[in-house]
C-alpha cells in the first residue's frame, strides 16, 4: 500500500469510527406496534396487493388493537420496482423504524427488501412470496411466510397432471425467477413427457404466438403459470382460440383478482391453491363474510394470507405481553403460529415457511353472481416444501 | 411445423396492422409538423379505455366503437389545443419533455378515473369464435378481423393520402413544410386535422384490440417503443414506409420469439438454444432497426436524414 | 469577459452545494434520521449521471434518451463482478467504464448518422435494446434483478458498508467527475464540440468532422453516466433492469433541463431539485406522477431555460 493509499484508508477508518447514527435496532419498545405493509398497489398488478392490504387492514379492523398495543400501520406501494422497494424498505426499518415489515407479492421484490429489513433485526413476513432460496440455504430467522414456498402450488398441479396420468404437458411461464421456480416445482411431481417449455416475456399481454404452438402440439393439458393482468389475457384469448377442450391446469392465474375480468372464461379451468373461499370453517366464515361485507368483493389467497399474516403478529405480541424488545421470545412466539387460520391447518416448519394442506381448485360461478374459486380434491396432506431440509435453522 | 409457421404468420400480420395504425398517426405528426410526441402511446390506452366505458355504458361493443371515435376526436383537439400547438416552434428536446409530462399526466389520470384493476371488454358476439385452418389448428374470427380492419384502414389512407387534395398537403408538408405554408395553406388547420387523425387511429387500434387483451395503465408503454421502431425503419413522414416496417417489425418479432429458439437448436446444445433464444429475441427488432439504419440512416423510404 | 466571470460564478454555486453535500451527514446525525444518506448518495448518483448527459445534451445538443442504460452498465458491473469475486471500487468503475465505452461506440456510431428526431427514437430503441438484454439476462435474476451480497470495498477494506462513508465516496466520485467534466468544456475539444452544436456545416468547413468529436463526447458521457450505476447499486444493495427504463432516461433528460441545459452545475442543482420535488410529491399524494407531468409542461412552456433561466430572468427583472 502506497503512503497515499494508507491515508484515504485511514481517512475512511476514521469516518466510519465516529458513532454511528441509529445504524442498529432501534429502541422497540416505545409502546405503540408499528406494521409497515408494503405492497404492489399499482400498475398492471395492483390488484393483487391491493387485495392484500385489504386483507390486512380487515383482520387490523377486526382485531382493533393488534397484540393489544396501540398499533400504527404505514402502507407503502412498492409499484412491482425493485430498487424502490429496497429503498422504501430501509425508509420503513431506518426513518418509521418499525417493528414488522409485512409484503410484497413478487419474489423479485422479496429479494430487494429482504436484506436491507432482516440485516437490521426487524422482522419481516411475506404474505405471498416464497422464493427458494429464502426457505433452504439462506433462511433467516428474523423472516417469516404465511403464504407458501414458491413452489408447492405448481407441485400441486405436477400430482394431480400424474395422477390423471397425462403423458403429453405443454409448460408455459413468465421469463423471470418465478417462473422458472414454477416450473421446476410442476416438474418435481411430474414425471410424464412434456410437449413444449415455453418462457414469456414478463407483462407480455399477447399470447398469440404461444397459443398457436399450444394448438399445432395437441398436448393433454397446459399447465401455466400467468399472475395477474398476464393471466386474464391468457385466460381470454385461450378461450377465444378455442383451445378449452385441452385442460387447462394452472397456479396464480385463475383466482379471486383475476376473475372479476375473466368471469365466464375462466369458469371450469383448475388451479392448485393453499385455500379456497367455499372452505367451511368458522375462521374462514369469519374472514370470507367481512371480506365481503367490507370491500363487496370476494377475497382470494393474497387476503387470506395477509390476514393471516395480521393474526400471526397479533397472537406472537399478546404471548410475550407486550414486550417488542426480548427478539428472541417474540420470534418463538411468531414461530409457534398459535392462531386461527381460514385455511384450517398451519403450523411453521424449521425455516419458518408453512406446513399446511394443498388443494385442486376450479373456478366456479357463485350464486351472488360473482365468480370465486372453490375446492375439488385434497392434493397434499400437511404438505412440507422441499428445501427446508437445507435449512440451518 | 408449416403450420406454426402459418400460424405465427398471422399472428405477426395482426401485431402489424395494429403497430401500422399507432405508427401511420406517429410517423405523419413527425413528418409534417416536426414534432416529437411521446404521448402517442398513451393515445392508443385511451381508446382502450374508451371503448371499455362506452362497451360497458351502451352493452354493445358495436356501439362502443361507434361512440369511441368521436370521443377519441375530441381527445386529439384538446391535446392538440393545450400541449402540442405551444411546441410547434420549440427545439425537439422541449417536444420530449412536455409529452413526457403527458405521458405522466394521462397514465395517472387514467389510475384515477378507472382505478388500477385491469378493465375487459367482451368479445362482439358476430366475431367470437375460431376458424378451423389445416388440420387441427384453429385461428380467432376476431384476431381475422382486426387484420381486416387494419387492412382497410391502410388502404382508406393509402387512397386519401394519394388522391385527395389533403392527402397532397400532406404529402407536400412531409417533404416540404416551408413550402406547403408559403403557398398560402392554413396550416394551423392541417396541423390539428394530422394530429387529430393520427389520434383517432391510434385510439381505433386501442379500442379494437380491447377485446383480446386487458386493459391496464401499462399497455400504451411497450407499444409506444416498438412504434418508434417501426416509424424509424420506415422513414419519417413516410405511411408507407409505416406499412411495411409494421410488417416487418411485428413478423421478425413474432417469428423470432418462436423459431429463435427452433433454429438455435442446430447449433447449439439444447439449454444453451434456449436460454440463447430467449435472450436474443426480443433485442431482434432492434438489431433489425440497426442494421438498417447503418444501410440507410433516413430509414427504408425517409425523405431526409433528421 | 463577461463569459469567463459567468463561469467562475458557476464554480462558486458548484463549490456551495458540494459544501452543503458535505455536511449532509451532520444533519442527519442531529435529526437522528440516517436514511437522509441514503437519500443523499442517490441524489450524488444521479447529480454524476444529470452532469454526464448534459455533456453531451446541453454542449453537444445530443439528446440521448437512452442513457440509463448506462446506469445500468455500471449497476451490473458491480454485481457481474462480484458474483467472480472481483469485489474492488475501482475495479467495479473500470468494468462499468469498459462496459459502457463499447456500447457507446457501437449504437453511438449509427445513431450519430442521423440527428434530431431520429437520434432521439434510435437512442431510446437502443437503450430499450439494453434493458430487454439485462431482463433476459437469467443468470443475473433477469427481470427479478439481484440483490448484491455486500458493497463494493475500498482498498481491501469494506468500509462502504457504513453510509457515511458511502457517501463521502460518492460525493468524490461527483467532485473528480464535476472537475474532469469542466476541464473538457473549457478545452479546445470543448469548443470543438460547442461549435458543432452552433454549427456543423461551419465546423466540416473549417476542417473538423463532427462525427468524431460528438462520437467521441458520447462514449465519455456514457462511461460517466456508468460510475452513476455503480454508485446506485451501492446505494441500493441491489441490481434490476429497473435501473434503465425509458421512463429513467426521462428523468435523466428532466433533470438536466431543469438545471438549465449546457450549464454542469445546473445539471447537478437539477437532479437535486428533481429528486426533493418527487419526494415531496409523492408526500402530498399517491398521484404525484401527476403533479409532476403538469410541473413538466408549465416549466416547458413557462421557463424554458430551468431554474437557472427563470433565476437569471428574476435577477434581471430586479435591475
Amino acid at each position: 500500500m502506497t503512503t497515499k493509499t494508507k491515508l484515504l484508508a485511514s481517512t475512511f477508518a476514521a469516518l466510519a469510527a465516529l458513532p454511528a447514527a441509529a445504524q442498529d435496532l432501534p429502541s422497540a419498545n416505545d409502546g405503540v406496534l408499528k406494521i409497515g405493509l408494503i405492497y404492489t398497489l399499482s400498475g398492471p398488478a395492483g390488484a393483487l396487493g391491493t387485495q392484500a392490504r385489504d386483507g390486512f387492514m380487515l383482520a387490523v379492523n377486526q382485531i382493533k388493537e393488534i397484540g393489544g398495543m396501540p398499533t400504527e400501520i404505514i402502507i407503502v406501494d412498492d409499484e412491482q420496482r425493485p430498487d424502490l422497494a429496497a429503498d422504501k424498505a430501509r425508509e420503513l426499518v431506518a426513518r418509521d423504524q418499525v417493528d414488522f415489515v409485512v409484503g410484497p407479492i413478487f419474489s423479485n421484490i422479496l429479494g430487494a427488501i429482504h436484506k436491507p429489513v432482516t440485516e437490521t433485526g426487524t422482522i419481516l413476513i411475506s404474505t405471498n412470496a416464497g422464493t427458494s432460496g429464502y426457505a433452504g440455504a439462506e433462511c433467516n430467522e428474523n423472516f417469516f411466510v404465511t403464504s407458501y414456498q414458491n413452489d408447492q402450488n405448481h407441485e400441486v398441479m405436477g400430482a394431480y397432471a400424474q395422477k390423471q396420468g397425462y403423458q403429453n404437458v405443454f409448460l408455459m411461464a413468465p421469463n423471470y425467477q418465478a417462473g422458472k421456480d414454477s416450473l421446476n416445482g410442476f416438474k418435481h411431481s411430474y414425471t410424464g413427457g412434456v410437449a413444449g417449455e415455453v418462457f414469456t416475456e414478463l407483462g407480455q399481454l399477447d399470447f398469440s404466438s404461444e397459443l398457436a404452438q399450444i394448438a399445432a402440439f395437441q398436448p393433454d393439458a397446459l399447465f401455466t403459470f400467468m399472475p395477474g393482468g398476464m393471466g386474464v389475457n391468457l385466460v381470454k384469448q385461450y378461450s377465444q382460440a378455442g383451445l378449452t377442450s385441452i385442460p387447462f391446469l394452472s397456479a396464480f392465474t385463475v383466482d379471486e383478482t383475476t376473475l372479476p375480468a375473466t368471469q365466464d372464461a375462466a369458469v371450469g379451468l383448475m388451479g392448485g391453491a393453499n385455500w379456497a373461499p367455499d372452505m367451511d370453517n368458522a375462521a374462514n366464515k369469519t374472514f370470507v363474510d367481512g371480506y365481503l361485507a367490507a370491500y363487496d368483493a370476494v377475497p382470494g389467497t393474497y387476503a387470506m394470507q395477509a390476514y393471516d399474516a395480521a393474526q400471526l403478529i397479533d397472537s406472537a405480541v399478546r404471548s410475550v405481553g407486550g414486550d417488542l424488545t426480548d427478539r428472541a421470545a417474540l420470534k418463538a412466539a411468531l414461530h409457534k403460529a398459535d392462531f386461527a387460520s381460514p385455511r384450517g391447518d398451519f403450523s411453521f416448519g424449521n425455516n419458518n415457511f408453512p406446513i399446511q394442506d394443498f388443494y385442486l381448485v376450479k373456478a366456479e360461478k357463485r350464486a351472488d353472481g360473482k365468480y370465486q374459486t372453490a375446492i375439488v380434491e385434497k392434493i397434499f396432506d400437511d404438505y412440507k416444501d422441499n428445501y427446508a431440509d437445507q435449512c440451518p435453522l | 411445423m408449416t403450420n406454426l409457421f402459418i400460424l405465427q404468420l398471422l399472428n405477426g400480420a395482426q401485431l402489424g396492422v395494429l403497430l401500422f395504425l399507432i405508427a401511420a398517426g406517429l410517423t405523419l405528426v413527425f413528418g409534417i409538423m416536426d414534432v416529437i410526441n411521446l404521448a402517442h402511446g398513451v393515445l392508443y390506452m385511451i381508446g382502450a379505455y374508451l371503448i371499455a366505458t362506452f362497451a360497458a355504458l351502451t352493452g354493445s361493443f358495436w356501439l362502443g366503437l361507434l361512440l369511441m371515435l368521436p370521443a377519441a376526436l375530441v381527445v386529439g383537439l384538446v391535446i392538440e389545443r393545450l400541449v402540442i400547438r405551444p411546441l410547434y416552434a420549440r427545439s425537439h428536446l422541449d417536444q420530449v419533455l412536455a409529452t413526457f409530462g403527458l405521458v405522466m399526466i394521462v397514465n395517472e389520470g387514467v389510475k384515477i378515473l378507472w382505478g388500477t384493476t385491469p378493465l375487459s371488454v367482451p368479445l362482439p358476439a358476430l366475431l367470437s369464435g375460431s376458424i378451423p385452418l389445416i388440420g387441427p389448428l384453429q385461428y380467432p374470427v376476431y384476431r381475422l378481423a382486426i387484420i381486416a380492419a387494419g387492412l382497410a384502414v391502410a388502404a382508406g389512407l393509402y387512397v386519401v393520402v394519394n388522391h385527395t387534395r389533403i392527402g397532397m398537403l400532406l404529402r407536400a408538408g412531409a417533404t416540404n413544410r416551408d413550402m406547403v405554408s408559403a403557398l398560402g395553406v392554413n396550416i394551423r388547420k392541417l396541423f390539428s386535422l394530422v394530429f387529430a387523425l393520427g389520434a383517432v387511429l391510434a385510439c381505433f387500434a386501442g379500442a379494437i384490440v380491447a377485446p383480446i387483451l386487458s386493459v391496464d395503465t401499462g399497455m400504451g408503454e411497450s407499444v409506444l417503443i416498438l412504434t418508434f421502431v417501426v416509424v424509424v425503419i420506415g422513414g419519417i413522414g413516410s405511411i408507407r414506409g409505416a406499412f411495411l416496417g409494421a410488417l416487418l417489425v411485428a413478423i421478425v418479432d413474432t417469428l423470432g420469439k418462436t423459431f429463435g429458439p427452433i433454429l438455435l437448436h442446430y447449433i447449439m446444445e439444447p439449454a444453451a438454444a434456449g436460454q440463447t433464444g430467449r435472450m436474443l429475441a426480443p433485442m431482434l427488432v432492434y438489431i433489425l432497426m440497426a442494421a438498417i439504419l447503418f444501410a440507410r440512416p433516413q430509414g427504408l423510404f425517409g425523405q431526409r436524414a433528421s | 469577459m463577461k463569459g469567463i466571470q459567468h463561469i467562475s460564478a458557476r464554480i462558486w454555486l458548484s463549490l456551495l452545494i458540494f459544501a452543503g453535500f458535505a455536511t449532509l451527514p451532520l444533519i442527519a446525525m442531529a435529526t437522528d434520521d440516517p436514511f437522509l444518506l441514503l437519500i443523499g448518495t442517490r441524489i450524488l448518483a444521479y447529480a454524476i449521471a444529470a452532469m454526464a448527459l448534459d455533456l453531451i445534451l446541453g454542449y453537444g445538443a445530443m439528446v440521448s434518451f437512452g442513457h440509463a442504460a448506462y446506469l445500468g452498465f455500471g449497476a451490473y458491473a458491480v454485481a457481474i463482478l462480484n458474483s467472480y469475486g472481483v469485489t474492488d471500487l475501482g475495479l467495479h468503475i473500470l468494468g462499468a467504464v469498459a462496459l459502457s465505452a463499447i456500447f457507446a461506440l457501437l449504437t453511438g456510431a449509427i445513431s450519430l448518422r442521423t440527428s434530431g428526431v431520429y437520434f432521439i427514437m434510435i437512442t431510446l430503441a437502443f437503450g430499450q435494446m439494453a434493458y430487454f438484454f439485462f431482463v433476459s439476462l437469467s443468470a443475473y435474476g433477469g427481470d427479478d434483478g439481484t440483490p448484491l451480497q455486500a458493497r463494493s470495498t475500498l482498498f481491501g477494506s469494506d468500509a462502504l458498508e457504513n453510509d457515511r462513508v458511502m457517501f463521502y465516496t460518492a460525493l468524490a466520485l461527483l467532485i473528480i467527475l464535476f472537475a474532469g467534466a469542466t476541464r473538457i468544456v473549457g478545452s479546445r475539444f470543448g469548443r470543438v464540440l460547442i461549435g458543432t452544436r452552433e454549427n456543423p456545416v461551419r465546423m466540416e468547413a473549417i476542417g473538423l468532422a463532427p462525427f468524431r468529436y460528438q462520437l467521441t463526447a458520447f462514449v465519455i458521457s456514457g462511461c460517466m453516466t456508468s460510475v452513476a450505476g455503480v454508485i446506485l447499486a451501492n446505494q441500493a444493495e441491489f441490481v434490476s433492469p429497473a435501473f434503465m427504463s425509458w421512463h429513467r432516461s426521462g428523468e435523466l433528460i428532466v433533470m438536466v433541463v431543469l438545471g438549465g441545459i449546457g450549464n454542469l452545475t445546473g445539471a447537478i442543482g437539477g437532479a437535486v431539485v428533481a429528486l426533493l420535488l418527487e419526494d415531496w410529491l409523492a408526500v402530498l399524494t399517491e398521484h404525484w406522477r401527476l403533479l409532476f407531468g403538469v410541473f413538466l409542461i408549465l416549466m416547458v412552456l413557462y421557463s424554458p431555460h430551468g431554474i437557472t433561466g427563470a433565476l437569471e430572468r428574476f435577477k434581471g427583472g430586479r435591475k
